[in-house]
């Protein structure tokens, strides 16, 4: 696995961050490119803010080592490193102006003169005329974008992000993603970004970790990700799926076969995580389509049929939930394009989708189907 | 509740009576007793003692006192007690800078490093004023007197001469002034240093600032209102304060206070008394001012 290491990745090696008895960072490796858009998702608690803050020097993690560019800066005190972070808080100092936030770097590595360099860096994130306002006088927007000039004016080899987009609203936090990943193909720094937004990671980063419980579950292009989960706690945190409970039965050369629910199901190999014993079937809701009976089911595709128990319209999409036999309820988002037909609870459906996007899973022999129904923001069926 | 809600109605409704006009002088019927107790008890006063300070300087108790605006009593008790005048800036300087030494680092730690040991730590601060202010500095006067051990560490050091001594010296009264007048300064800082946002310590150090740099450009700003705080209620007692030059010092420590205490308790000098009052309260109302308009009137804002 020997690769040439380029100057400026940040690599986190074998890292592990104890509190007392509670393991926050579980033996983490990570590899940063120079200049790449990375984002860390997990749910609260996994161990993501801890992650960023060790790099930071914010924390010092229990064991292993942070390299940027092949130097391990671990036990570097904060102000040493060539680090910069933007805070869910933003942190802006209450008693300086904005002008003087954003100056505070330069100041204390004894830069001078800064003004030309602070008011270039107001200006790129649009702030020019706001040099003698104090942060109290600014909108969540303003304080973000002046909390991002004050960390990317030292221009550090990594800004590191920490739910900078958090405490905005919808509109404004959609805008600043748009902002963020234009800033980032700008300067061409690498952004090191920790959300527990799928969405925001997924539009925003080249490459997403998804982290539970403080390792690593995943890592690759959200596509990849989204498209070909690797756990099921990724199929489900990353947008919704439908894991259907089966074991393998055997495979015909280029798929495996799975029994599930009475029925068999085949999935192309290279879309198997796992081909022997329990797995899951997974399907992504928007890839399940409905019809109203079999025959109308495209020969290349596979199925079930049930009952239609809940349809809730969303705008773009309908959700539907389609109670399969066996008991087993099945998640689909059916897009609002006008061809279809409408469903109502009590409706009979049958639900079908290509093998092809069709994933298997491990599965330990105890668990049973996993669904997450409930939703109130669909994924947009692209 | 809007300005319509003070129209008179046009349309024969009654009008919605009285509650918005009790709502008006609530406020003020709140503030009666407190402004009463400040018109008898420290405007009626003031007053007296300005026009005390005005009367004849010649007249005495027992002949009666007669009103002369005799304003040539101020150049004359500044004349007489400028030395004491000085003195009690100058002790209560000193303490000041001896206070802020121990009680920003107290402050400090009570707020920030002490954990569970902080509400302990507070009483500790605070169980001194338990007993009365003549006790403690009577306490003082048993520790620095010439045989306590205090004295003879000193000498056994040669930081003091053989016959050295600390009481009766400006630096017993500068000490027990220190010490008696602590609690303001700390409490205040305290309860400032305490709601100081750590986030902003660690921006401070991701953004190259060193431990150093961190408190003098984040901390010390952040903490000027408290210290300001402290500061005032530190210094304007300490200024006027007689027990401590009359307890731990001799005649040669007295300060302004002192002056004060004789001229209306002892001499019965009224017209000088009121006169020395006044001067002290101008004093210490200019210090204070030009004190807060430098150390940043800005960061009160």
């Amino acid at each position: 696995m020997a690769r040439d290491v380029p100057a400026g990745d940040l690599r986190l090696v074998d890292l592990t961050k104890r509190f007392g008895a509670f393991t926050a960072v579980d033996d983490l490796n990570l590899t940063i490119g120079q200049g790449s858009f990375f984002a860390l998702l997990g749910a609260s608690g996994c161990g993501k803010t801890t992650t960023l803050r060790i790099v930071a020097g914010l924390e010092e993690p229990t064991s292993g080592q942070v390299l940027l560019g092949g130097r391990d800066i671990a036990r570097l005190r904060p102000h040493k490193r060539p680090v910069n972070t933007v805070f869910q808080s933003y942190a802006l100092f209450p008693h300086l102006d904005v002008f003087e936030n954003v100056a505070f770097g330069l100041r204390r590595r004894g830069i001078r003169p800064v003004d030309g360099q602070v008011r270039q860096a107001l200006s790129l994130m649009q702030l020019d005329g706001y040099e003698r306002r104090r942060p109290a006088q600014l909108s969540g927007g303003e304080q973000q974008r002046v909390a991002l000039a004050r960390a990317l004016i030292n221009q550090p080899q990594v800004l590191l992000l920490d739910e900078p987009l958090s405490a905005l609203d919808l509109k404004l936090r959609r805008r600043m993603q748009i902002e963020l990943k234009r800033i980032q193909n700008e300067v061409g720094i690498t952004f090191l970004h920790v959300t527990h937004d799928q969405e925001e990671a997924m539009t925003m980063a080249d490459t997403v970790a998804v982290m539970n419980a403080g390792r690593i579950e995943q890592f690759g292009a959200p596509t990849e990700i989204y498209e070909f989960p690797a756990t099921a706690f990724v199929a489900n945190f990353l947008g919704q799926s439908n894991l259907i409970a089966g074991v393998v039965s055997g495979d015909n050369g280029g798929d495996i076969l799975v029994t599930a629910h009475g029925a068999r199901f085949a999935v192309p190999s290279a879309r198997a995580r796992a081909d022997r014993g329990a797995v899951y079937l997974g399907v992504r809701p928007e890839k399940l389509h409905l019809a109203d009976s079999v025959d109308q089911v495209p020969t290349d595709s596979q199925y079930l049929d049930g009952t239609i128990t809940d349809a809730s319209y969303a705008g773009v999409s309908t959700q539907y939930l389609l109670r399969a036999g066996g008991g087993t309820e099945l998640s689909a988002f059916v897009a609002n394009s006008g061809t279809q037909r409408r469903y109502g609870p009590g409706d009979r459906a049958v639900a079908y989708w290509n093998p092809r996007h069709a994933f298997l899973l491990g599965r330990r022999a105890d668990e049973n189907d996993r669904i997450t129904p409930v939703l109130t923001e669909p994924v947009a069926t692209a | 509740m809007s300005a319509f809600a003070h129209l008179p109605s046009v349309s024969g409704q009654p009008p919605p009576v009285a509650r918005p006009g009790r709502h008006r002088l609530l406020p003020y019927l709140l503030l009666l007793p407190g402004a009463a107790w400040l018109f008898l008890f420290f405007a009626l006063p003031l007053v007296q003692l300005a026009t005390a300070s005005l009367y004849d300087p010649n007249d005495t108790l027992s002949t009666g006192y007669t009103m002369t605006w005799a304003f040539g009593n101020y150049p004359a008790a500044l004349q007489a007690y400028w030395p004491q005048f000085g003195r009690s800036f100058l002790y209560a300087g000193s303490a000041l800078v001896l206070a802020l030494l121990m009680g920003y680092p107290l402050a400090y730690a009570i707020a920030c490093k002490a954990g569970r040991w902080k509400n302990l730590l507070l009483v500790c601060v605070v169980a001194p004023m338990f007993t009365s202010f003549l006790v403690r500095t009577l306490a003082w006067k048993t520790i620095l007197s010439d045989n306590g051990w205090v004295v003879g560490l000193l000498r056994d050091v040669h930081l003091l001469g053989p016959d050295g001594r600390l009481l009766a010296t400006p630096v017993a009264v500068v000490l027990g002034l220190t010490y008696n007048f602590l609690p303001f300064l700390v409490l205040p800082l305290y309860a400032n240093l305490e709601r100081l946002d750590h986030r902003l310590l660690e921006a401070s150090r991701d953004l190259y600032a060193n431990a150093w740099q961190t408190f003098r450009r984040v901390t010390l700003p952040l903490s000027m209102p408290g210290l300001i705080a402290g500061t005032l209620l530190f210094f304007i007692p300490a200024t006027g304060d007689y027990i401590n030059a009359e307890l731990l010092g001799t005649p040669n420590e007295y300060m302004i206070g002192n002056v004060i205490d004789s001229a209306f308790l002892v001499r019965l000098d009224y017209p000088q008394g009121a006169a020395l009052s006044l001067l002290l309260m101008a004093a210490t109302l200019a210090v204070v001012f030009g004190c807060l308009r430098r150390a940043g009137a800005e960061e009160l804002l």
